[in-house]
């Protein structure tokens, strides 16, 4: 019988090694080809979290980095089951290495850490939860992309001010039910 | 016990096989810039590609086949003990074609056979800091990539044609990534360097200096010159002695005590493919053993 308590320790991988290989491999790909779909399945985190951004934060995160859970994704179902899957410590934007949640609650951009000239590696990386991710909308340019893709990006004005903070930024995983999307800072981003 | 579970899949720990996960990623997001990571220890020497096979280690999945070259060649102790390392740690299928294999770890060479989507190249690297043997400090070669402060690297490539009369650099030519970062290419032959815009991955891991960066497919990779002295990606002026290619890179072997040399094609899986195919050199053997065999 499964109790409040309990749902916590259920939702993890079931075989961690393998089921994180393949995983991180659909997000290196999604991340070196900008806008472009994949599939990733994995965990199986309590709602309102999607399997695919529950699997990317069971791939990413671990007691070195910070987690920020944004809006309605702060729920003590998805504090403990992060706590209990990943040891991850839950924290303000300003310090997360990781923030999940959906655009409305994810904002203010400038809230999260977007590195130093000589460290721009060290900024934060935002799991964007979306209803849908479809190919249309957005049209995407930059590396990874050989001629372009397009994305149903929630703001591509953000994501503009945010290229242009290059090298420094923000980079994006966007995320759907068990579909995977990726937006590095290098992307340039054009409406529809 | 299967000797394959004596280890966690491909070796490393599940936790430094997530640090260096992020590290990747970030290192896609910022083409051509070096993010530190906690290397760690392996069971072979640095210098043996230790920063190769931790991202190898990180990227394989159990559905991939894996390849293994030390410039060029599949055949090489390096190569062998590698392919025979993650063949035993995350049993993996492995091959020596280019074309079969999703992951494949270098050592100084490109394939010459083009890279596809669905690919990735992980390159082994000793020097990932361009500026190294110019500014030995890392706080000022940090600075100078922060400031992007790349005059130095300028006046050395000045400085060749000054001595030399052209750009003497003739492997790990430093090329400037998306237009930002200056980045040492590994000790690939400068020939191989118009490679390096493709479709395929391009990963970089330095496992003694703890650097790892990467170059996402179809980046722009510009080698750095001048317009008066162009980059020449230039070969060997000879066809391969076993398969008559004059397109690729060819190594210098030296066959007998009185200075008698022969070129061969340094992709050593390209080059047998092409003896399949019945192109032949002008030291190729008349019949191939392996077919007079049977």
């Amino acid at each position: 019988m499964m109790t409040p308590d309990t749902a916590a320790l259920t939702g993890g991988f079931s075989d961690a090694p393998c089921d994180a290989a393949r995983a991180f491999r659909a997000i290196l790909e999604a991340m070196a080809r900008p806008g472009r779909i994949y599939p990733v399945t994995g965990a199986t985190p309590p709602a309102p979290l999607s399997v695919a951004a529950g699997t990317a934060l069971l791939v990413l995160a671990d007691g070195t980095t910070p987690v920020h859970l944004a809006g309605r994704f702060d729920t003590p179902e998805i504090r403990q089951w992060l706590t209990f899957h990943t040891g991850a410590p839950l924290t303000a934007p300003a310090e997360a290495a990781f923030a999940v949640g959906d655009w409305a609650g994810l904002l203010p951009l400038d809230a999260y850490r977007i590195g130093v000239p000589e460290y721009p590696d060290r900024s934060a990386t935002l799991i964007v939860e979306l209803d849908a991710l479809k190919d249309e909308g957005a049209r995407l340019t930059g590396p990874g992309i050989e001629h372009e893709h397009r994305l149903n990006l929630p703001e591509p004005a953000a994501f503009r001010a945010n290229a242009a903070l290059f090298p420094l930024g923000l980079d994006f995983i966007v995320t759907a039910g068990e579909r995977v999307a990726a937006l590095p800072r290098t992307t340039k981003v054009e409406d529809a | 016990m299967k000797e394959m579970d004596q280890y966690n899949f491909a070796y490393l720990d599940e936790q430094t096989k997530r640090m260096i996960r992020r590290a990747l990623l970030k290192a896609l997001a910022i083409p051509g810039y070096q993010v530190p990571f906690a290397s760690r220890e392996m069971p072979m020497p640095y210098g043996w590609g230790t920063g190769g096979v931790q991202v190898s280690a990180a990227v394989l999945t159990p559905e991939d086949c894996f390849k293994v070259i030390d410039q060029g060649a599949d055949d090489t102790t390096n190569a062998v003990s590698i392919r025979k390392f993650f063949q035993r740690t995350a049993g993996v299928a492995t091959t020596e074609h280019t074309e079969d294999a999703s992951v494949i770890q270098t050592r100084h060479r490109i394939p010459e056979e083009p890279l596809k989507e669905g690919q990735i190249l992980v390159y082994q690297v000793p020097i990932p800091e361009p500026l190294r043997f110019l500014e030995p400090r890392e706080t000022e070669t940090r600075k100078m990539h922060a400031l992007e402060e790349y005059g130095l690297m300028h006046v050395k490539l000045y400085e060749d044609i000054a001595r030399h009369g052209e750009i003497a650099t003739a492997y790990a030519y430093p090329v400037k990534v998306e237009g930002r970062y200056v980045m040492d290419p590994s000790p690939i032959p400068k020939f191989d360097n118009p490679k390096m815009e493709m479709a395929a991955l391009q990963l970089f891991g330095a496992g003694r200096e703890q650097r790892i960066y990467a170059v996402p497919p179809y980046s722009r990779v510009v080698s750095l010159d001048f317009e008066d002295y162009p980059f020449d990606p230039s070969k060997a002026e000879h066809p391969c002695a076993l398969c008559g290619a004059e397109h690729t890179y060819l190594d210098e072997v030296i066959v007998d005590d009185d200075g008698g040399r022969m070129f061969v094609c340094s992709d050593t899986d390209y080059c047998a493919a092409r003896r399949a195919a019945g192109h032949r050199g002008a030291m190729a053997a008349p019949y191939e053993e392996e077919e007079t065999a049977g």
